[in-house]
């Protein structure tokens, strides 16, 4: 079914996720080939909340397919500053602009503004949401390290708040992958997504100690815990340090777990992981450029 | 309606019985209609008195008023066992159950301050109708207790 619009994992079915991983797989092999596939094309940029690597590597995808960007810029240099309306921004910029991508800091933003356009419109990232592109590069660094077969993930962190976590949960289910979430108590899986796994019948299993399920992980996806998230410091500091890795966690792990994470890290994963052969983040953030441009690539063809 | 109750309620020459609204929920249902009893609108109301199907329920009398579509979908949320029964010159013409609708659209509040339907935007909320409770189309959330403290007066 051709997908207009990018919103949540939620709905992207195993065929859609394939085919943007298949895309990546060829545009990969070959970029030069996609070079100039979209020249005079536009992207849209509106970024209401900061951005590094989700809004550099859709513009380096931008690019590297022929096309463009043009950005909103800055929050405070922007009409929001007037006070506009989001559905007001959405609808003037959809004229400037073939696709547009969209981070918010709140929930549903990007569907609402979805309603309001007519060129597709991409979430990344809607508060504490969705993140669907970072879902599929997240995929495709697991379809290259671990394969899909009998897939055992542990997703460990902020799981609360955490977009990236909800999405990937979601498109996790469509590859009947065993779940394995570990948090603190306070930063559990939403309502509505655990909702959402009981009723796609995923196989999900709730922790609070990494300890408890570490030997049997193929994927360990780490997440950042935030410190706003806590009443005091102290907390934090307490809650937090039972949920980092480092080296010597791993030894415990089977020889061959990938460790991924969205990034940015702070303190979750320490330096000494990345010398390992678990490490995998920074090439799945260098997953980014190729699975953004097979979605634009998708997406401005009308193909998903 | 029994003997019993009619002592107790009076009746009414045009407007809507809500009958069999779940026990203590009256004065929600009176919030999903929007009387507060300022616009002057007579309303009898009785509650927790006895009932054989659901032990004790509440009644609702509005002269001069029949429910929309919108409100009976909300009313179905609280008091699912509901019954509305449209009289007109002291007759009752109608009566109806209340059914669960799918979503329900502008009648609730998210109660998720980040969610983007409690800001100034053109949109008007809309909840899933889930088996238990309901969920927000845009952020999901999902109330299952107490739905009736999130419905939206303006």
């Amino acid at each position: 079914m051709p997908q207009d619009h990018i919103i949540s994992a939620k709905h992207l079915s195993r065929a859609d996720i394939e085919s943007v991983l298949d895309r990546a797989a060829e545009i990969a092999a070959d970029p030069d080939a996609v070079a100039d596939r979209h020249d005079g094309k536009l992207l849209g940029t509106l970024f209401f909340e900061p951005s590094t690597r989700t809004k550099m590597s859709f513009t380096a995808a931008m690019k590297r397919l022929g096309g463009d960007i043009v950005d909103m810029g800055p929050v405070d240099q922007s009409s929001v500053k007037k006070g506009e309306s989001l559905a007001d921004t959405v609808r003037v910029v959809e004229g400037y602009a073939d696709a547009l991508v969209m981070r918010h800091p709140l929930e549903g933003s990007a569907k609402m503004a979805s309603e309001f356009v007519d060129v597709p419109l991409i979430n990344a990232g809607d508060g504490a949401g969705q993140h669907p592109t970072q879902t599929l590069l997240d995929l495709y660094t697991i379809r290259e390290s671990a394969g899909f077969d009998d897939l055992t993930v542990g997703i460990m962190g902020d799981l609360k708040y955490g977009r990236t976590v909800h999405s990937l949960a979601h498109a996790l289910t469509t590859f009947d992958a065993q779940q394995h979430f570990v948090s603190p108590e306070s930063l559990k899986l939403p309502r509505g997504v655990r909702y959402d796994l009981h009723e796609a019948g995923a196989s999900m299993r709730e922790h609070t100690d990494l300890d408890e399920v570490l030997d049997s992980l193929d994927v360990l996806y780490v997440t950042r815990i935030q410190a706003e998230r806590f009443p005091d410091e102290d907390e934090y500091r307490k809650v937090a340090g039972e949920y980092q890795i480092d080296a010597e966690t791993l030894e415990a792990a089977k020889d061959d777990l990938v460790v991924m994470h969205p990034l940015p890290r702070v303190d979750e994963i320490a330096p000494d992981v990345d010398e390992t052969d678990h490490a995998r983040y920074f090439e799945q953030a260098h997953n980014g450029v190729p699975v953004r441009m097979a979605l634009l690539d998708l997406i401005l063809e009308g193909n998903l | 309606m029994s003997d019993d109750q009619q002592l107790r309620v009076s009746k009414i020459t045009e407007g809507t019985v809500i009958d069999h609204v779940t026990g203590g929920q009256a004065l929600n249902v009176l919030a999903i209609l929007g009387i507060d009893g300022s616009g002057g609108e007579e309303v009898s109301i009785g509650m927790n008195v006895p009932s054989e199907r659901l032990g004790r329920k509440d009644v609702v009398k509005v002269e001069g008023r029949e429910l929309s579509q919108d409100e009976v979908d909300v009313l179905s949320l609280i008091a699912p066992a509901a019954t509305i029964n449209i009289v007109r010159d002291y007759d009752v013409v109608e009566k109806h159950r209340v059914e669960r609708p799918g979503e329900v659209v502008g009648v609730l509040q998210c109660p998720n301050r980040n969610c983007i339907t409690t800001k100034d935007e053109p949109v008007d909320s809309r909840f899933a109708v889930l088996e238990e409770g309901v969920r927000c189309a845009y952020c999901d959330t999902i109330i299952r207790e107490s739905i009736a403290d999130h419905i939206h007066v303006d």
